[in-house]
């Protein structure tokens, strides 16, 4: 329970349907120490009073339980190497794989509870024909978040449930005001939960990922200009590179061993392939080579028609149908077939 | 089923209490200082209660100042003591490493305004030794502060030696006894302190209500400044209420303390002795005498203390990790690992503390759910590694 109307509602769902509700709050980092500066929208000292106040009113027990040490090691420093390393993280993936449905998990078998539901706007379906789960998108396309669950294996979603999966947004804080939650109108975060001011290049500094400088290249090769540190862009980029020129230019590439970012016109970000390792396949195995279907590249991307070619058990080709702006390295890519989530990785190139 | 281990933290307030505190509260709301009848009812509630609470503690109703609460009590023995002693030049205090975030974040705050602070070590017992204040002292001590009973292992420190040794060089002594009052018997003259913090909450007392006992002549500057309130020591409105409540505890304590003590103790020791028989890997932290008869702290090996508070509360049973802090979260205990005690030990062990409400039936109803929620959890973890 973040403390946000989602996971409070589906919290409130569950309890309204006979389920005996356990609700859990993740401390992640420490909130004691900078004398009452907040940390963002997600689970600061203010999210976790919500949480309180909604388990209050429905009336099961809320407890804070301390991840701040797995936190740090498996999702912190995950996107602080994955930048260095001249890529784009998306940390709530790990964040979901690595704790929600994994120490948390662990935690919730302790106290004899059979799952762990969250907030996620996506849906788990058992398909009886197969004793397979299978992984959907939420049934509100504009808040979908199917695409942050990708790494779950079927043994994490015999224990996963999404209560609010079937509700849109609207329903959700329709809900919310009728149960008399307070949290019916809180605003939705968008945020890194730990990198509250968006600023993730000072948040990186912090943790010694500093100013260095490098090269600005253009598609040729040729030097055009200097940068403080490939941890500042991101493939598609446009903004921040202080380089002139006629035409406007984009982040086109990152070479992290030699510090060099390329820029290139709008077009040079149009690829047809890409590559992507570390793949889980929902099924638990890859789908044939050849196999239709679509890919999404990043959270708000619009899913892209293309034929998925698995490599071995945990790498995948992807070709698309029509050629895809800025596919960012260290994004995941995820994998549908309509509505399912058929699996996905991390994009290498 | 309900079941509360968790007195150190606080406790029910008796029925004797409520009652009398209602009554205050709709009848006798004048202002204590106030000369015309209805401030001299107030002011007759605070004296009956200043009298109980003196008695309780060996001492006379003068010396009694009310606080809302041991933190308040504690914040203005310090802080007041030191102000007090400024003139003399000594600019020194002493205490434990196991003392309560009261005194201990007090020291501190004192510690950024100059003063130089020294915390004795304790061992593994978590008593503290008079040899080690000996040497600690110095002729710039101003104020040594032990606390009587801690909070989290329940341990007894040697109050009246410790006080022996600061008054030989010349130094205040502060108790923060808020644990040990309403536990065992605390007589401010045997201890031969000269400050002592109590708080009501403690023993089936409202919260909001605590004590500084200073003893006669010991010089103390308010922290509170206002108006002449408490004999111009404590300025505010008194809390009239909840100090009435406070001396019907104190009077329920004196009258109970005798048989209480044993009865508790006497359940406590069979709680401890089962849990070491039945369940393996466990271990009692700190020396087991002296104690306060109501106070276990019990290590389990491979567990993580915050899982089995929590699966204990699902089971209707209420124990906490050591003190209770503001926003609910767990912290590995300073005391235990003030005690030395390795990292595993100080994030695997609970607190366990019983009262006036616990029976026999509890503890049995405890003893039966505890090995089955320790071994659930041990193969939960034992799964991961």
């Amino acid at each position: 329970m973040s403390g946000g109307v989602d996971s409070s509602v589906a919290a409130a769902l569950l309890a309204q349907q006979g389920h005996e509700v356990i609700g859990l709050s993740m401390q992640l980092y420490d909130q004691s120490g900078r004398n009452g500066q907040t940390f963002g929208t997600c689970c600061t000292i203010d999210d976790l009073h919500d949480a309180r106040r909604v388990a209050a009113r429905i009336g099961f027990p809320h407890y804070i339980v301390n991840f701040e040490e797995q936190f740090t090691e498996t999702v912190v420093s995950d996107f602080v190497r994955e930048y260095a390393a001249g890529r784009t993280p998306i940390p709530c993936v790990h964040c979901n794989g690595d704790l929600k449905f994994a120490t948390l998990v662990e935690r919730a078998a302790g106290f004899d509870a059979a799952f762990v539901a969250t907030g996620h706007y996506a849906r788990v379906e058992r398909d009886d024909s197969t004793s397979r789960y299978r992984l959907l998108r939420g049934m509100d396309p504009g808040k979908d978040q199917s695409y942050f669950l990708f790494t779950l294996t079927q043994a994490q979603l015999a224990h996963a449930m999404f209560p609010i999966g079937n509700l849109d947004k609207t329903a959700v804080r329709e809900y919310a005001r009728d149960l008399g939650l307070s949290v019916a109108d809180k605003r939705d975060s968008h945020e890194i939960c730990f990198v509250p001011d968006g600023d993730h290049t000072a948040f990186l500094a912090r943790q010694g990922v500093g100013r260095q400088e490098g090269e600005i290249r253009n598609p040729a090769g040729a030097v055009i200009g200097r940068h403080d540190g490939v941890q500042r862009f991101t493939v598609g980029q446009r903004k921040g590179l202080g380089v002139s020129s006629r035409i406007p230019l984009y982040v086109v590439g990152i070479d992290a061993k030699e510090n060099a970012i390329t820029v290139g016109p709008r077009a040079a970000l149009d690829r047809h392939t890409l590559t992507a390792s570390g793949v889980t396949w929902i099924a638990g195995a890859p789908p044939a080579r050849g196999n239709r279907g679509t890919a999404q590249i990043r959270h708000r991307h619009k899913e892209a028609a293309a034929t998925i070619d698995p490599i071995g058990s945990d790498r995948v080709s992807i070709t698309f149908d029509a050629p895809q702006a800025a596919i960012a390295p260290g994004q995941a890519l995820v994998m549908y077939a309509g509505d399912e989530v058929l699996g996905g990785g991390w994009i290498d190139s | 089923m309900r079941i509360y281990f968790d007195h150190n933290a606080t406790t029910p307030v008796d029925p004797a209490v409520v009652e009398v505190m209602s009554r205050v509260l709709a009848q006798d709301f004048g202002n204590a200082s106030s000369v015309h009848h209805f401030g001299q009812r107030a002011k007759g509630v605070l004296d009956e209660a200043r009298s109980a609470v003196a008695s309780l503690i060996g001492g006379e109703p003068s010396e009694v100042v009310f606080t809302s609460g041991g933190t308040e009590a504690d914040n203005f023995a310090l802080r007041g003591a030191a102000e007090a002693l400024e003139p003399t030049g000594r600019r020194h205090l002493i205490a434990t490493g196991i003392e309560h975030e009261a005194v201990l974040n007090t020291l501190k705050a004192l510690a950024r305004r100059g003063w130089t602070i020294t915390l004795l070590p304790v061992d593994r017992s978590g008593i503290v030794s008079p040899d080690a204040l000996i040497e600690a002292l110095t002729d710039n001590t101003a104020v040594v502060s032990v606390m009587h009973a801690n909070n989290e292992i329940g341990t007894v420190q040697p109050v009246a030696a410790l006080a022996q040794a600061a008054h030989a060089r010349g130094a205040v002594f502060h108790t923060d006894a808020v644990q040990s009052v309403g536990k065992i018997p605390v007589d401010t003259r045997q201890l031969g302190v000269d400050l002592l913090s109590l708080s009501a909450h403690k023993f089936s007392g409202p919260k909001g209500a605590g004590a500084l006992w200073i003893k006669r002549g010991t010089r103390v500057s308010a922290i509170l400044t206002g108006g002449k309130h408490e004999r111009n020591r404590r300025a505010g409105t008194e809390n009239v209420p909840a100090v009435a409540g406070f001396g019907v505890a104190a009077q329920l304590a004196m009258k109970r303390l005798a048989t209480e003590g044993p009865r508790v103790a006497a359940l406590r020791n069979r709680l401890e002795e089962t849990i070491l028989a039945r369940v393996s890997g466990t271990a009692i932290n700190g020396a087991r005498e002296p104690r306060v008869p109501n106070t276990s702290n019990i290590s389990f090996e491979g567990i993580e203390a915050e899982s089995l508070l929590i699966a204990l509360d699902l089971e209707g049973i209420a124990v906490s990790t050591g003190s209770a802090c503001s926003s609910g979260t767990l912290e590995p205990s300073h005391v235990l690992r003030a005690m030395g005690l390795p990292t595993h030990r100080t994030q695997n062990s609970i607190r366990i503390s019983l009262g006036a409400g616990n029976t026999s039936t509890d503890v049995d109803y405890f003893l039966e759910k505890l090995p089955l929620v320790v071994g659930k959890l041990r193969t939960v973890t034992g799964m991961r590694r």
